[in-house]
């Protein structure tokens, strides 16, 4: 998953928001604070973030209001240019690109979802996801055709001639991400998607949303101030405040290991449990026998084995074959809620 | 001044701005009680003829530089024989001019139905019967030709407006320095007499149509910026940044995403474009347009009454019409069809209305009546009821009712005020104009009061403009007394608030010419019917702003003074009127800018204002007096504009009524 060259790259980025942001950067101390920094009259958006994000990777940003990680992914598709450092999206670097080529690359690459929609009110569905496409050229013909496959893959069939304001959040959302899919992004940024929606439709549109990424398998960027949702869908989780990253790990290993204090008080109240994964307890040196369990399996879902099983080590495996083995009462601990 | 600035100066010392101003007020009091005992220089009563310079003439200077040495005049010129060709075109098509495509006049029948499809399309059958009862009644009453005169030049003002107020307001949002430049140019059109349109546009675009478009169009042009550059800059950040990441270049995104997105400012432009042009397309008649207006100010010019009213009414109709299907417009949100709807269902209103069109132009090949309306069948009363307003007028009961509210306003009120008003020496109007700016706004608002009125004495008119300000202040004092209360009273019921808000939205619509149309008939060519005229005019803002500001009212305040047991009148007095009374200062402020404009309207009475000086440059050339006596008024009333509005926003924020 991890192997291939990272499909965004960025080092020490900062985004200041103020009257002269690259001046007072340049002679800015290291080491200054965000409220030093807000002292000085100015707004650190992205505090010198590094990150990387693999191909085929979810990604995803969790963090309160203000903590920088809409202005972080509005930094990565240049809609906001960086103050400092670089980005390089493929191999490119992303400031040094012509108008034109950035335009070239949104129309290519790149496909974002947006909290509030962002949708045309005078545009009907339709014409709504047919907008990049119309953007970049396409003729009618074409453009209805692959418009009309990404409304049926978003379930809004029959729906196409409406307006958005003739549809509910949740279906105003669908049409948003089939907007962002049109044209078949290879990197697809989502910026809080489902905050804006009743917590029974963002169960929904969640699930909706695994299945499109199980079938499509894109490079995500997924922001979200919902900690339950990036544990639910990230394959890592970089958790911001005040515009610097705080950690950026697995979920399992946020669970079992948070960098900060800050970390540690959102995984307070989390079901480790639930969490956590077979292959994450694995410990050196430990190896078990009798059957396996699947490395993927979290601690929760084998409650059963590990209450009733009286080994001590159990043996885990990856596609039929045995990576290790992990302590029972370790993982005990874990489903009990004992640290 | 010198004494101003000092005095300005020292408020950095530490004086309360309450305590200055009532110095400054002390002083002109003393100024006025010297002049009253023949103790005050002449030099500082009047400005001596000697010292004022001779603004018109470098004016002149100016203008004639522009017109021959620049070459505008070449440019103007030919820019007017291509605005003729086109309003050739509209004069044909509309009331059937002998000019290319000679194809016209298109019946009147036709009009009408295509009017009430437009109308059903906008807003169902209330509308439809308005636009097209409003085109009917127009044929009927014999005013067709004069009508379609006045809306062929609608037809291209309102179109060039619109398309140079959206590039300015988009230029305007584009680039900061436009902008910059734009307002303090956009604030003066707004509160220069339409008079000092005129005499430019006669100049530069020939007398007739031409001018009449080109003063309609510069007119009209202001809010289409303004709401424009609203629109964009309202436009929601997301739906921006989707056009972005959609692949957008800069003009797809003006194009595509900007532009529909600020659909509902821009037609709210669209609205008051059209509003705007109409008031001035009528008031055009002073310089030679045919049209309503025109026959309007003749049948005023002869005391023709019921003639006047009948046209008057046409307008007002016209007025309300434009009104209401554009802000139908406005309202009105696409639907979308199921698919599969065929073709012919999804155009249907634009099959019946071109049906209708072509189905009235044949059947007017048959029916003379259907095409046109003569002389022989139209409806007009005229006649009739100018006999009968002439003979109501002459009721003893009418008479001697309107004679002595003429005689109390008149011999007790209005002329001693206005007397007093000219005898108080220029330097203590001044001085108590400075103090009312420093007092209720701030240094700023002083030194703008100070400097505007200053140069008001400058331009050697000041005694016209004392005697406009005069017209003004009291028009506007007693649509108070009369406004105020009104509101008050109808904001006390949800229904009559209703009522008397929607009687004052069709009242603005009304193009302010017609407000004469009353005045004259109550009191004959008189003082008293100038200031009526102002009256009725300004107390519409006057009383709208009233209601909304006490509708506004948050209901936890109102309802804790009920639970304080405060009576009625201690809750209006104590909590109602006191939050209300910003939002009170904006219409107060509309009050007294309309008066500007109507007092310089009501010079057709017959007026000794600045308005009756600048009616009279219409005559000649003489651009340069033109524009000085233009900026006198546009002088005074931005003093006040500035005033009230920098004490209504101070007033809000320290209320935290502001959003």
């Amino acid at each position: 998953m991890t192997d291939a060259q990272p499909v965004i790259t960025c080092q020490n980025v900062w985004k200041i928001f103020g009257t002269d942001p690259k001046a007072y950067l340049e002679k800015m101390p290291a080491g200054h604070s965000f409220d030093q920094i807000r002292e000085d009259g100015y707004i650190a958006g992205v505090k010198d973030v590094s990150i990387e994000v693999a191909k085929g990777e979810m990604l995803v940003i969790m963090g309160l209001s203000g903590s920088g990680k809409s202005t972080l992914v509005r930094c990565f598709s240049r809609l906001h240019d960086i103050t400092g450092g670089t980005i390089t999206v493929e191999g490119q670097d992303i400031m040094s690109l012509s108008e034109k080529e950035l335009i070239d690359l949104r129309r290519n690459k790149m496909g974002m979802v947006f909290q509030s929609f962002g949708l045309l009110p005078h545009r009907t569905v339709l014409e709504n996801v047919a907008f990049p496409l119309e953007m970049r050229g396409q003729d009618r013909h074409q453009r209805r055709e692959r418009a009309m496959e990404v409304v049926k893959l978003v379930g809004l069939e029959g729906r196409e001639e409406y307006f958005p304001r003739e549809l509910s959040g949740g279906q105003q959302q669908r049409v948003g991400i089939a907007r962002s899919l049109a044209i078949e992004p290879d990197i697809w940024f989502l910026d809080e998607p489902f905050s804006a929606l009743d917590p029974l439709i963002r169960r929904e549109m969640q699930d909706e949303f695994l299945r499109l990424q199980a079938m499509l398998g894109k490079t995500i960027v997924f922001i979200t101030h919902d900690f339950d949702e990036a544990l639910r869908l990230a394959d890592r989780i970089a958790i911001m405040k005040d515009g610097a990253v705080e950690q950026c790990d697995t979920p399992d290993q946020i669970v079992l290991h948070p960098a900060t204090e800050y970390v540690r008080k959102f995984t307070e109240d989390i079901d480790k449990a639930r969490v956590v994964h077979a292959h994450v307890l694995i410990e050196p040196g430990l190896s078990g026998t009798g059957d396996p369990v699947d490395a993927g399996a979290t601690v929760h879902a084998m409650a059963r084995i590990l209450v009733q099983d009286g080994r001590d080590a159990i043996p885990v495996a990856k596609d039929g074959k045995i990576v290790g083995a992990f302590s029972r009462t370790a993982a005990l601990d874990l489903l009990v809620g004992l640290d | 001044m010198a004494s101003t600035t000092t005095n300005l100066s020292s408020a950095a010392a530490g004086i309360s701005r309450s305590r200055l101003a009532l110095n400054l007020c002390a002083i002109a009091v003393v100024l006025t009680a010297l002049q009253y005992m023949g103790m005050l220089p002449a030099a500082l009563h009047r400005l001596p003829e000697t010292m004022i310079p001779p603004f018109a003439i470098w004016l002149d200077g100016i203008f004639n530089f522009l017109k021959d040495d620049l070459g505008l005049l070449a440019l103007t010129r030919f820019l007017t024989s291509g605005l003729e060709w086109i309003l050739d075109a509209t004069a044909n098509l509309f009331y059937g001019q002998r000019r290319w495509p000679n194809i016209g006049p298109i019946p009147w029948t036709a009009v009408a139905a295509v009017a009430a499809v437009v109308g059903y399309y906008l807003g169902g059958w209330r509308l439809a019967l308005l636009a097209g009862g409003t085109f009917v009644w127009t044929a009927l009453i014999g005013q067709w030709k004069i009508a379609m005169q006045t809306m062929s030049v609608l037809a291209v003002a309102v179109p060039l407006a619109f398309v140079i107020g959206i590039s300015l307001g988009v230029a305007a949002w584009k680039f900061p320095w436009v902008n910059r430049t734009i307002r303090p140019i956009l604030s003066v059109l707004q509160t220069l007499p339409f008079f000092t349109y005129l005499l430019p546009a006669v100049i530069f675009f020939k007398v007739g149509p031409t001018a009449g478009a080109v003063a309609t169009t510069i007119y009209a042009i202001p809010p289409m910026i303004l709401m424009t550059t609203l629109g964009l800059q309202k436009v929601s950040h997301e739906v921006v940044e989707a056009g972005h990441m959609s692949g957008c270049s800069r003009l797809q995104l003006l194009r595509h995403v900007y532009l529909p997105s600020a659909r509902t400012e821009i037609l709210v432009g669209v609205n008051q474009v059209i509003m705007l042009s109409l008031a001035m397309v009528v008031l055009t008649a002073f310089i030679g347009m045919p049209g309503l207006g025109a026959k309007l100010l003749a049948m005023m010019g002869s005391f023709k009454l019921g003639r006047s009213f009948e046209i008057g009414v046409t307008i007002v109709l016209v007025a309300v019409t434009l009104d209401r299907l554009s802000k139908a417009w406005v309202a009105k949100q696409p639907e979308h069809f199921e698919r599969g709807t065929p073709w012919w269902k999804r155009h249907l209103m634009l099959i019946v209305a071109i049906g209708a069109f072509v189905f009235f132009c044949i059947l007017a090949q048959f029916f003379e009546l259907a095409a046109d309306i003569g002389r022989k069948h139209n409806f007009s009363q005229g006649k009739e009821m100018d006999n009968l307003i002439k003979d109501v007028l002459a009721l003893d009961a009418v008479q001697s009712t309107t004679y002595a509210i003429r005689y109390v306003l008149n011999v007790k009120v209005l002329i001693p005020f206005r007397d007093f008003l000219l005898s108080v020496p220029t330097p203590a109007l001044i001085l108590v104009i400075t103090a009312l700016g420093l007092w209720l706004g701030g240094r700023r608002q002083a030194v703008i009061a100070a400097l505007f009125f200053s140069l008001v004495a400058l331009s050697g008119w000041w005694d016209r403009s004392v005697i406009t300000l005069y017209s003004v202040l009291s028009a506007v004092a007693l649509a108070m007394a009369f406004g105020l209360p009104l509101g008050i009273v109808a904001s006390r019921s949800e229904k009559w608030s209703r009522r008397v808000l929607l009687a004052c939205d069709t009242a603005q619509t009304f193009p302010s010419f017609v407000y004469l149309i009353p005045a004259i008939m109550l009191f004959g060519i008189t003082d008293v019917a100038v200031i009526f005229s102002i009256l009725i005019f300004a107390m519409v803002p006057l009383t709208r702003y009233t209601i909304e500001g006490l509708r506004t009212v948050p209901a936890e305040m109102t309802e804790a003074a009920d639970m304080s047991g405060a009576t009625r009148m201690q809750k209006l007095i104590n909590v109602q009127l006191p939050l209300a009374l910003p939002t009170m200062a904006v219409g107060f402020n509309q009050a007294i800018m309309f008066a500007f404009f109507m007092v310089i309207i009501a010079a057709f009475i017959g007026t000794q204002d600045l308005g009756q000086e600048l009616q009279r440059t219409l005559a000649g050339t003489d651009l340069g007096k033109n524009f000085v006596l233009g900026i006198c008024v546009s002088l005074m009333a931005l003093t006040f504009d500035q005033i009230i509005m920098k004490w209504a926003n101070d007033r809000k924020q320290a209320l935290g009524l502001d959003q």
